[in-house]
Formats: structure tokens, sequence, C-alpha cells
């Protein structure tokens, strides 16, 4: 670390080369004329915050940093330095336990993180040193040793592969801990590397770390004894993460190129960003008026104390003279030390515990979602997960919703339907899986067997089985292949379903496809693929080069050399990236198909394939091997070189494979659209694909009416694109926007269909024509039309989307009027920027990997638990916490009011009301555990009732709990039972003989009686509010007002040596030996809950009935939903028309 | 008296592979645990307030607070309250030894008559004054006694001495001395025999409030090294040189005054007149009273005044008609209110009769 910040400082001209040159085991290259060893950091990796040393002083730091932190440490210093009313303890005793509890707390996590790096560096791990094997320490390892890594070791740093024990070599790998694929990775060695590393003589050129997982660039350069230097490109799959763990491979030897905290994983340790919940900001808020409110009293007390001591006498009567410290400060001074005084007396206002109490709200809260067995999915043996605490209400704000189709709406599970050979249908049936397992459905049944002639067929099976990344898992391999002869086993066996590993579901229905119709592929195998055809002889194929699939291609391809010596291209990919590289001719004949297939909701790929000549091929390979060198701008050569090969290739077919739509998609979409909610669907799937998806979601309806704003719409003769869309926009903003009757921005889908409903359709290349027009003074000009349609349409459909388009989406919406809280939820790395943009990222639990899950904030295994964890946790969380809020306040309020009036009666002499142990204790003891109780276990409305009845959603929309209009009413609450607490008791003290025997109360005794109405009221005042009362609630909310009398009792039946007053000393006891005290207390609470049981009563029969009425409005909604959910999905789509005439 | 429903969800059978599996070897399964806890099942009671429901407890409040007020105002009405503006006419000649005439009250109870003093425009409840005393040394213990607390500034120490009782409290004992005499109709004035104990809490006399030197009955050799509170006239050890038991720091007037007043306007119990034995005669038969009053305790300086109350004492303490009015008021609006929601009820009673069942 030190050396390298060391580096940061005096060799800043290091950090700018952007490559940097590493000698294997430290051997100096021929070509360098000087051979000097670079420093790199060494691999050491630190993910501890403090040490021993700096823990103190960092952590209270960085805990002070926090406002409320640091106001209370204010306080504190003024109570130490000031004279004033309470101790210093009362206020620096909870900031002591806060701070000390997240000290302990964060210390401990760092304690584990310490552990941890200590185990991943004192790690042994072997290291080649002068041809002998030497055990070291992992963190010892410097860049450019040889490393030895055995079976199931994870890597201690990154490592480019040079040797491995395998043959063909390669090894598997698999990044469980980076990114949460279990699957086995292929990493390949560099070739051409001699099998001596000893006399390995070569130097690495490669990027300077970056973190990026998925991306490497590098060259090596091999000397050999009297041979021209070799130079090999180096790519991510030669490079071994650190963290990663070698699987199915004894033994590998590799070469570290980064190290310690220049590792991808490293670099990748960062924490996100926090989040900050819409309620934190209210609290904040409420925070500045209550704040306001504070200093207002202090300065209206220490303004009147000096009008009140302006009078004669009253400053310094006879019997209260002042000290001379006092009779001798500045006149300022004191007049700035009181007002001090009067914040410490009031900042109970404000007290720390609320803090603590939302944190632990909030994070005990937490736990009910991963409890929660409704999120338990049998199918993962996992339920929910919660990844930040931090934003439970915020559950229960959600406006819009951003999803992902793929593999959120859809269920990724593939399934190969049907294929389409040079414009022939061929659909499998299982109950014909005979012979060669075809079947003709409807259509051309005769054709099939003249036209698509046997050679077509094969070619395309072929193509089917070699144009792929798939992998054959090794343990299964041999089952598999006992399996193959007998179709039927194969299919019902669920060994096959992990026969086979591929980074995309797509591939492997494709694969099992191709099985159906007999050509299984049986493995790849040091670069020569295996597959067995229908006549069960094996044909193996020399993998010559694979042509990576992206999205921005949208199409991969593999170019093979047969057992004949032939060169064969084969390419998969969208059909709006295959039909121009084909010939036009053969494209009508399959296009018909192509798009039938995707209006069914299918996902259709093409398959086109070419001859390479021999020259062809030289001239290919050559090129792509160029490009695989380059150091700089290789990802673009390489594109180039792929476009340039995949030209003038011939259509041999076209697939459809169906992604199911997830359990019970529809549903949940239809119940946060009753709720009140706005779905976007992002995808990065085609238009048809995904607006046939959204109809089978019911997020379009029949009655819908699309605004298309698509490339083929913005097409136009006369116009160009910019002014179309320009026209477009004006036209769906005046249909859309200035033709609906106004409707409030909360409520957009009434249940009423009177109202023309819109769906608003985009894709990505007019998106970023909108975002970035020609003309830079259109953007925000376009930005707002778009928004202000899309804002009146009931789903929006974004289709053909890049990742950070996605994000960009989130963005302008999150950034829109009125900041609408956003959720994003999808399954895969393509979601995770829109994850990480909008307010709550969810995470689906899917198949695509497990990087959207560790960027969420909350995960769960299918889209269904979406509706229960938005309608019903979100809800509860947010009712709950804004309920937290706003008692706290509320109780804080009549907790210093009168505190405050007394001043009047003091002569403003900061005299506290209430005794130092009620000041500290009200706030941590008497009255937080019920409130406490109440934010985790209150449900005002049952579960069942909040998932049947969406629209009750709506009515916490806006932050509804936590707007002004609320606060006021619990401000004006807490400010009139203040106002009783202290008047009712000042009435009674016009005459303090109190007791039967004539004796009478002092000032102790008025503020314990009027402290025991505060904590009765205050705490009685919850329990009304409790509609859900468990034993819990029951013991927590008797039990705290049995503890405060055991308490007062306790705290005034000793003469309490360290104390410096007894002011309590059986205070209490008296108190409650008075028939009046008693009278005077029971009338005082019910006083004070009068108006709230009154405002209960009158406001229920109107809460009462709307609610019933939703309810039989959800009712027929609910009725109409499972009727149509019980046809096949993709029919009722089209043919609802006799139920959606309502 | 609330419309409410036990809402026992039961749970689903407890999964065998879930919970059986407890063993620390057994594969932890992630699934979660089907307690009604961690499910949000728990068995709840969900009371529903609705007017339905809380009219019978207005009326039920109402029918009760309004005997209890007027129970309360008659008590505080019976309580025969007389109260002697005594200096506040009187300041110029009730100088020293000042006498006072008064035509007393006419009572006729046979209960203890409770003889208070009260100050107003006396700040007891000023934080300077409030904080201004020395617990541990009223409590007898001895290092204090002689090395007070910093809180008694500027009351803490004279002569290089240190003051017993320290502290502004102690420093502006009420000094006057009230006595009462009754005036025969003959003309002789029969001194009222006005009892001294009992006015001040028993915990305070008894374990809050201690002489030093515990055993020593020689109260003056225990203070000698202190010196007595600049105010005073005498040392704390001759407050009440006849009763060793009320002398000291627990001499009861001392204890009494030490009591902070809670409000500016206040009054502490002086003496008690104890009723007569034969329950016969009243405790102050009518006639005419003198009230003499010592007058030592200045008032003037700060704007304040003095008075003299004698006062009988109920069940409810003092007399105070605040808490029947209170009561009365809060019962009539209750019982108003039941009358409203009756009308309401009535009204729409069939939309929220159906509402009252929730589920």
């Amino acid at each position: 670390m030190l050396r390298r910040r060391l580096n940061r400082l005096c060799g800043g001209d290091e950090e700018r080369v952007d490559s940097r040159t590493i000698y294997v085991g430290h051997r100096p290259c021929p070509d360098t004329e000087a051979f000097i060893p670079s420093k790199f950091c060494d691999n050491r990796i630190v993910s501890s915050k403090y040490t021993v040393w700096n823990f103190l002083p960092k952590n209270l730091f960085e805990q002070f940093r926090r406002i409320a932190n640091f106001y209370f440490l204010i306080i504190f210093l003024v109570q130490v330095i000031v004279d004033t009313p309470t101790s210093p303890v009362t206020s620096g005793l909870p900031l002591f336990f806060v701070i000390t509890v997240t000290a302990i707390k964060q210390g401990y996590e760092d304690w584990l993180r310490h552990k941890a790096d200590k185990e991943v560096n004192k790690y042994p791990v072997t290291v080649l040193e002068d041809g002998r094997s030497v055990k070291k320490e992992s963190e010892k390892i410097k860049v450019g040793d040889v490393v030895e890594v055995v079976e199931d070791e994870t890597f201690p740093c990154d490592l480019i592969l040079l040797q491995s024990s395998r043959e063909d070599g390669t090894c598997f790998v698999t990044t469980a801990s980076l990114d949460g694929e279990s699957n086995h990775k292929t990493h390949y060695t560099v070739p051409d590397i001699e099998k001596d590393l000893q006399t390995l003589t070569s130097a690495i050129e490669c990027e300077q770390p970056q973190p990026d997982l998925y991306k490497f660039v590098g060259r090596m350069h091999i000397y050999k004894l009297e041979q021209e230097p070799v130079v090999r490109s180096l790519g991510p799959e030669n490079l071994l993460l650190k963290g990663a763990t070698l699987k199915n491979t004894k033994k590998i030897y590799g070469v570290s190129v980064y190290t310690g905290m220049e590792t991808k994983m490293a670099l990748n340790y960062q924490g996100k960003s926090q989040k900050r919940s819409a309620v934190e900001k209210s609290i904040n808020a409420f925070l500045l008026v209550y704040l306001s409110i504070l200093i207002s009293k202090a300065v209206v007390c220490t303004t009147l104390k000096y009008v009140w001591q302006s009078k004669e006498g009253q400053d310094e009567p006879w019997y209260n003279q002042k000290t001379q410290k006092e009779k001798d400060t500045n006149m300022y001074l004191k007049m700035f030390t009181d007002f001090l005084s009067f914040m410490v007396l009031f900042n109970f206002i404000i007290p720390v515990s609320m803090y603590v109490t939302v944190e632990m709200q909030k994070f005990l809260g937490s736990f009910f979602i991963t409890w929660d067995k409704d999120f338990f999915d049998p199918e993962i043996q996992e339920g929910a997960l919660v990844n930040t605490s931090d934003l439970n209400e915020e559950l229960g704000q959600v406006e819009y919703v951003f999803t992902d189709k793929t593999g959120t709406l859809t269920q990724n599970n593939m399934e190969f339907i049907e294929c389409c050979i040079d414009g022939f249908q061929y659909r499998y049936r299982d109950t014909q899986s005979e012979v060669d397992g075809f079947t003709v459905t409807d259509g051309p049944v005769n054709k099939l067997q003249q036209k698509a002639g046997w050679e077509k067929e094969e070619l395309f099976l072929r193509a089917l089985c070699l144009c792929h990344t798939v992998q054959v898992k090794e343990a299964g391999s041999e089952v598999l292949v006992d399996q193959v002869d007998g179709i039927d086993g194969l299919l019902s066996q669920p060994e096959e379903e992990r026969g086979f590993i591929a980074s995309s579901p797509d591939e492997i229905a494709l694969v099992k496809g191709a099985m159906k119709y007999g050509f299984t592929f049986l493995g790849l195998e040091s670069k020569s693929m295996k597959i067995k055809n229908r006549q069960n002889d094996i044909e193996e194929y020399k993998l010559l080069h694979v042509l990576n699939f992206d999205p921005v291609r949208r199409r991969m391809s593999v170019i093979v050399q047969t057992k004949s010596g032939e060169t064969l291209l084969f390419c998969k990919g969208a059909d709006s990236s295959i039909f121009p590289r084909v010939r036009p001719e053969e494209v009508d004949r399959i296009r018909m198909h192509v798009e039938r297939n995707a209006t069914e909701g299918y996902r259709t790929l093409c398959v086109a394939y070419k001859q390479l000549s021999a020259e062809e091929y030289a001239m290919a390979d050559t090129g792509l091997r160029e490009a695989r060198l380059a150091l700089q701008d290789r990802e673009e050569k390489l594109m180039a070189m792929y476009n340039q090969v995949e030209m003038g290739m011939s259509l041999i077919g076209a697939t459809a494979v169906e992604d199911r739509l997830q359990e019970e998609a529809a549903e949940t979409m239809e119940a946060l659209q009753g709720a009140g909610m706005k779905v976007w669907v992002l995808t990065g799937d085609k238009m048809e694909t995904a607006k046939s998806t959204c109809y089978a979601c019911r997020l379009f309806q029949r009655g819908t009416e699309l605004l298309e704003l698509t490339v083929r719409t913005l097409e136009d003769e006369k116009l160009n694109s910019d002014q179309k869309l320009h026209e477009l926009l004006q036209e769906y903003h005046n249909k859309a926007v200035k033709d609906a009757p106004p409707v409030k921005a909360g409520v957009t889908r009434s249940w009423s269909t009177a109202n023309q409903d819109y769906g608003f359709i985009i894709d990505g290349a007019t998106l970023s024509l909108l975002m970035n027009p020609p003309h830079d003074a259109d953007a925000s000009q376009y930005k707002s039309l778009f928004l202000q349609i899309c804002q009146n349409c009931t789903a929006v459909l974004c289709c053909r989307m890049a990742p950070l388009q996605k994000a960009q989406i989130v963005k302008m919406v999150k950034n829109s009027q009125g900041s609408p809280i956003t959720l994003s939820i999808g399954d895969g790395a393509n979601d995770v920027s829109m994850i990480l943009e909008a307010h709550v990222g969810i995470g689906i639990k899917g198949k695509e990997g497990r990087q959207a899950v560790r960027n969420s904030d909350y995960a769960i295994p299918k889209l269904k638990h979406l509706k229960k964890l938005l309608l019903a946790h979100g809800h509860l969380y947010y009712v709950r916490i804004a309920h937290l809020v706003q008692y706290f306040f509320y109780k804080n309020l009549c907790f210093i009011l009168p505190q405050f009036l007394y001043q009047f009666f003091c002569g403003y002499s900061q005299q506290p009301l209430y005794d130092a142990a009620y000041l500290t204790m009200y706030n941590i003891c008497f009255t937080s555990m019920p409130i406490l109780a109440y934010s985790l276990l209150e449900q005002h409305i049952s579960i069942e009732i909040l998932l049947h009845n969406a629209a009750l959603y709506r009515e916490i929309a806006n932050n509804a709990m936590l707007r002004w209009r609320p606060f006021l009413y619990w401000t004006v609450l807490g400010i009139f039972q203040g106002l009783m607490f202290f008047f009712g008791v000042r009435f009674l003290f016009s005459n303090p003989a109190l007791q039967d025997n004539g004796q009478v109360f002092g000032n102790w005794s008025y503020g314990t009686i009027v402290f025991t109405v505060l904590v009765f009221t205050v705490t009685l005042k919850l329990a009304l509010d409790t509609r859900h009362w468990t034993w819990i609630n029951h013991f927590v909310i008797w039990g705290s007002l049995a503890f405060y009398v055991f308490f007062s009792f306790f705290w005034g039946g000793i003469i309490w040596p360290f104390l410096k007053q007894q002011r309590l000393y059986f205070v209490f006891a008296n108190v409650l030996s008075s028939v009046s005290a008693w009278l005077v207390i029971i009338i005082l609470i019910l006083l004070s809950l009068l108006p709230e049981i009154l405002l209960v009563v009158l406001r229920k029969p109107r809460g009462h009935h709307s609610q019933q009425k939703k309810q039989s409005q959800s009712n027929v909604g609910g009725n109409q939903s499972s009727q149509s959910s019980a046809r096949p999905l993709l029919m009722r789509t089209f043919s609802d028309e006799s139920n959606s005439v309502m | 008296m609330m419309a409410s429903s036990y809402n026992a969800k039961d749970e689903d059978g407890h999964h065998p592979g879930s919970v059986g599996s407890g063993g620390p070897g057994a594969v932890k399964s992630k699934k979660p645990d089907n307690t009604a806890f961690k499910q949000q099942r728990l068995p709840a009671w969900q009371p529903i307030l609705t007017a339905g429901t809380v009219l019978p407890a207005f009326f039920m409040i109402g029918l009760i607070f309004i005997p209890i007020g007027i129970g309360l105002l008659v008590t505080s009405n019976n309580i025969k309250e007389f109260e002697v503006r005594a200096v506040a006419i009187a300041t110029s000649y009730c100088v020293i030894r000042a006498l006072c005439s008064y035509t007393a009250p006419r009572t006729k109870d046979f209960s203890n008559v409770f003889m208070y003093y009260g100050l107003s425009n006396f700040y007891q409840n000023h934080r300077r004054y409030v904080k201004s005393r020395d617990d541990s040394q009223l409590n007898g213990d001895k290092s204090s006694l002689l090395n007070p607390s910093k809180e008694c500034e500027p009351y803490r120490t004279s002569d290089k001495k240190s003051i017993a009782p320290c502290g502004a409290i102690a420093n502006s004992l009420f000094n006057d001395t009230l006595e009462l005499f009754y005036i025969h109709p003959n003309g002789s004035r029969i001194a009222i025999h006005l009892v001294k104990t009992g006015i001040a809490w028993w915990t305070d006399k008894h374990v809050k409030f201690r002489n030093p030197g515990e055993n020593n009955n020689n109260l003056s050799i225990v203070f000698q090294d202190t010196s007595k509170p600049v105010n005073w006239r005498k040392p704390v050890y001759e407050l009440d040189p006849s009763d060793p038991d009320n002398n000291g720091f627990i001499n009861e007037d001392f204890i009494v005054w030490m009591r902070t007043a809670a409000l500016p306007t206040f009054r502490k119990l002086y003496r008690i007149i104890q009723k007569k034995k034969d329950n016969m005669t009243p405790t102050l038969p009518p006639g005419n009273y003198s009230l003499e009053v010592i007058y030592n305790y200045p008032v003037r300086s700060f704007d304040g005044r003095k008075r003299m109350i004698l006062s009988t004492i109920s069940w409810m303490g003092g007399k105070n008609p605040f808490l029947g009015i209170a009561y009365i008021t809060v019962g009539s609006v209750c019982f108003f209110l039941g009358v409203v929601l009756l009308i309401i009820h009535h009204k729409y009673g069939n939309r929220n009769n159906n509402a009252d069942i929730p589920n």
C-alpha cells in the first residue's frame, strides 16, 4: 500500500503509460536494452478500513461526519463547557451509547475483513523460482512470478494461463465468487508456449489494471532460441482472475500480471453508492423544522429572560444572589451562553434515539423479507435476498417500474419450438419421437419431403450443432453419451438438463433442439467438435475460429473445418443482422416464417452458412489473428474483420424458441398497474417479440392504442428522420396529452374504461436520436415531449435497448418533474446499469448469472414475488416507518413543550421540569420499545387484503404519510397535548397542598406528574394507532408502562450515593399517594386522547365505505383476470375480444 | 367495548424437512422457517374503533366523570379556607412583633386545620436557586458538612468557614413567626396550640435529612466548625432547641422550605391545629382571632406578597375547584359527544354496521 502511494506521489508519469510490461519469471528478454524491474504493488489485499492505530480517530471522524451525530456532539460539548441546566450525562450517555455500538459493529466488521484479508494474504501458494517450486505466502507474489495452482484452489492473483495439465491446453474455471456464475468457463493457454516453463523467455505487454471483469487486452512476445520472437494476442480467455476457482483441471501454471489491489477483483471491490430513501429526505426536512422550532424557542426564552430581568429586583433578588463569576461575565457572552443553555434544555426535541430506532427498524424489518416463505422458490432452493435495508419503505412508494423482458417477464427457459428449413416448417412433437424425430405440422406436409432435401436438413442441423459456445459438462458427459441412443430417454432425463453449460439459454435450447432431430453435440476437445449424426456416426470438425456473439452485432459465427478439408462458416443471429448478409432471394421464403414466429412471441434466430475457399480462409485467418493481436482499438478492428468475414452467406433456415412467460406475470403486471404504477418494459429484444410479450402480460390490452416511435415509423419519403421524429412527437403529444381529459398525475388509470388507453413503443435507435438530436436546441424539448407522452400512457415499451440506454431512460424519468420513485427489475448483466440507476433495484435470481442480484438492493427468485414485495411488504414498511417518524417527532414535541412552558414560570432560568433521569430515559427506555415493536409488526391492513386489493397501494402514493399535512397534524397534536399536560398540572398546582395530610408538593412532583401523564398518553396514543395487537405489542406496551412505574419507584426509593442532589427521593411514591394526582393524571390522559379518538371515529365510515367500493371493483377485475389467465397464454392476447369489452 | 376480531391465522403444517433437520450436521435448508412470527402471521387482536364501539364508552365516561366531578366540587367547596393577605396591607406597621388581628373563620369543622404561609413572586423554582443546595450535607455527611458542594456558591462559605446548611435555599429560610390567638368573647386572648411536626414528608424527615454525627445530641459541637447561613439570625442547631428531634437539619420548617415550590406563587405548610380530642367541639370555634406575625422576612424588594392561609383538608387535599370543574366539563363533553355520535350512528347506522366487519 505504502509503496503504491509513494508511486503515486513520486512516479506520477508511470501512471500515464497505458500498458505494462511483465517479464515472465523475471527473466530479461533479449530485445529490451535495459531490464528495468518496474515496480508493481505486492499481492496484499487490503479490504479493511482501519488498523489498530487509526481505528479510533478514523472511526470517530466517520461517525461524526453524519450530521445528526455531529449535532449531538455539539450539544454535548456545549453542556460540558457552558453551565447548562442538564448535566452532560443526559445527552452524552445516549450519544456515547450510539457511537460505541456503531463503532463496535464497524470494528467487528473490519476485524472480519482483517481476518479474511489475512487468510487470503497468508494463503500458501507455490511459485516456480529458478526451476524449483517454492512455497510462499500469497501476499509475497510479485508481478511476473510463475504460480502453480491445483484443482479447486482459487487463483491468488490475476494470471495469464501458461500451461495446463489438460492436454488441449484449456482449463475450467468457475467465477462464482466474482460474479456468481457457477458454470464452468473455459480458459485457454497462450499458444506456442514451450513445455518447459523454466526456459521460457517472454514479455507480456498488457493494459493497466482496469475493473472490467470481461475485458483484457494484452500481447505476449515469446522469444525462442534462434528464432524470430512470436507474438501472441492475449484476451480475457487467457486471463485467470483472482478469486475464481480452478475446476476439472489438475494443475495449471500462470504468470501473474496484476497483483494485490490491482487485481480485477480488488478493483471491483467498491461499495455501491448509497441510495437514500424518500423517507430519509422527509426526516431531514422535518428535522429542519424542529431545529428551527428549537432555535426559535431558545431565542424567545433568551429574549424574554432579559426583558424579565430588566425589571427591578427580578434578576438578582436578595434570596438568590449570583456568584462572583456570574457577575463578572460579559453581558453579551452571558446572553450567548444563556441561548446555548436553552438549546441544551430543549435539545431533546431532536432525539438521538430516533436515528437508532430508525436504523434498527430498517435492519430488523428487512428480515421479514428474507424470512417470507412466499418468496421461497423450490426450484432454486432460495428465498429473497436483502442487500440493503435502507430502502424497505421505498418499496411502498414506487411509481415507475422498469422491467426487463427476457428472464424477468419471461422465464428465460428456452424451448425449441420449431424450425424452418429452406422455407418449410418443422415442428417437433413428443408423441412421434421415432426414427428421425421429424414431424410436420399443418402446412406443407408433403412439400417437406420433396423440397427441403435431406442435405439441407442435415446442413441446418449441423449448423445448429456447431455454431455455438456450449460446453458439455465433464461429469455428466459419459452418462450423456450412454443415453444418446435413446432419444426418448434423453428427453425425460434430468441429466440432460445438466449436460450443457452455456452463457445463453438460447444456445442450449438450440443444441437440444438439434438433438431432438438426431444430431447430438458430444463436446469440444482440443479444438475439435464432435457431433453424432442421425446414423449414429461421429463426425469431427476442427474448430478454427469463434466469432463471438455480442449485442451490437446480434449474431455469432464459427469457422470449422470438416474431415474432408472443407472450411465452413456457420452463422446464426437475429433476422435483422442476418438478412442483409445473405442473398436476397433466399430471404423472402424465410422472412414470412420468422415474422409469424416473432408475433407469436417466440425468439427467432436465422441460420446461415458459407463455404470458405482456402484463399478466403487464409485471408480471414490472418485478418482475425491480426485484429486479435492489436493492442489499440482491438474491438473496432475485430468488429470490422467479423463484418468482412460474415458476408455473402446463404440462408439455410430459422429457428423459433419459446421463452415462456413467468408464472403469474400477467397477474403481477395487472396488480402493479392497479396499484397506480406505470410499467415500462425495457428490452434488448426486437419489437415484435417484445410487443407480443406485452400483450401476453396484459400491459397492452386490446383497447390500447399504440403509439409507435420506431425506425420504421420514422421512415418517410419526404422528411428526414429528424423532422419526422419531431412531427410524430407533436402528433402523439396532441393525442395523448392534450386531448386526454385532465387527470391527476398520480391516478392515471381509472377503473372506468371511458378513457382511451395509450401504449407507447420506442426503440433504441429512435431513443438515441431523441436524446441526441442533430440540433442541440431540440434536445430538451424532445425530452419533455417524450416524457409527457409517456406519463400519459399506461405502458411503455422500449425495445432494442442497449444496457446503457436502459439506465438513461431510468435516469430521465427519475429526474423528471416531481422526481418519481423508480424501480428497476431485471435478471441479467445487461440490467445492472438500470438496477443501479433506479431508486430501488431488484434482481431476479434468474438463469443469466448473478450479476443483477449482486448489484441489486433486493433479489427475489421470481417476478411474481414482486407483487407481494411491493403491495404487502412495501406498503407495510412504508406505513410503519412513516408512523415511526411522525410519532417520534410528536412524542418529543409534547415531551419538550411543557419544559418550554415551564420557563415562563421559573423566570426563564432554564430550570428543567423533569429530572435528569427522566430526560435521559424517556427516549431510550420508556417510549422506545412500543414504537419499535409497532414499526416491526404493524399490519394496519392485513397482508391478504393488501395483496387482493392493489388499489390500496395508491393511498400511500407520493409519500402520503410524510407530507406536510400529516406532519402538521402530528405537530398540532403534539402541541395540544403538551399544552394539556402543562396547564392541567399548572391549575392543579394553584394549590400545591395535594396530600390528604396537608403536605405540599414541590417542583419535582410537578414535573413527575407531567411526565407520568406524558409517558402514559404517548404510549396509549400508540396503542390507539395499533391495529394489529400481537402478544409482542401487548408485552411491550404494557411492559414499558409497568417499567416506567417500577423505575420511578426504584429511582425514588434509594438515596443514590453518586447523585449530587436527591431530587426525586420518594417523589413518585408521594405523588401516587395523592388522590388528586391520580385524578388529574387520568383526566389529562383522557382529554389528550379524546380528539384522536373522535377523529378516528368520525373518519371511519367514509374510509370504510370507499375501501369497500374499491374492493368490490377489484373483485370484478380479479375475476376477469383469473378467467382469462386460465387460457393458453398467447392465445388469449389476440382472441380476447369478447372479454375485454366492458 | 370495541369491535374486535381475533385473527389467528393458522399456520401451515411444519415441513418436516426444515424443522426436523435441526441438527448441526444436517444440511441447512435455505427455506425460511415457517413460524408465525417470521411469516408475520402472529395471532393478533385487531380492535377497530367505530362510532358503534366508542359510543358506549363516551356515555360511560360521561356517567362516571360527572358524578366524580360533582363529588370533587362539593368536597372542594366544603373545604373551609381562610386567607389573610396579611402583609400586603400591613407592611408598614407589622414590623416587629406586629399585631394584626382579624375576624376569623366561623368554621364548624371538627377536623385538623392546617396553617400555611404563602409567598408570591418568589422564584423558588429559579434554576440558580433550585440547585443551590448540598443534599449530602443535609443527609449528614461529615465531609460535605465541612466542604460543601460548589453548587452552593455564593452561599458556600462565610468567614472562611463552611456554611451549614449551605446554599441559597437554606439561606432564604422563611423566618417569620406566626401565632394565632382566639379572642374570647370575654376579651381574653387564648393562644391556639400550633403543632410543628408532621408538616414535612415522612421520608424527608427520617431518611433524606439527617443531622451529622448521628448519635451526638449536642448539635452545637457537631456544627462547631461551620458557620450559620448569612441571613439567619441563629445557627442551624438552634432552630428548635426545645425538641431535639426537630432541630438541626431535621427541623421540619427547614425541610418544608427545602422542598422547592413548583411555581412562583406557592404556599407551604406551617403548622397544624389539631382537632379536639372529643370530636364534639370544632377545632376552631367560631369567633374572632388575632394573628400575630413576627415580621422578619423581606418581600418588598422583589415585589412579593405574603399570605397566611387556614384551611381544612379533605381526601383530595386542599381547596381546589379545578379538578371538579374539569371532571364535570369532560364528563359533559363526552356525554354530549355521545349524543351527537348516537345521532350520526342512527342516521348512517346501517352502513356502519356493515363496515364493522372488514374481513
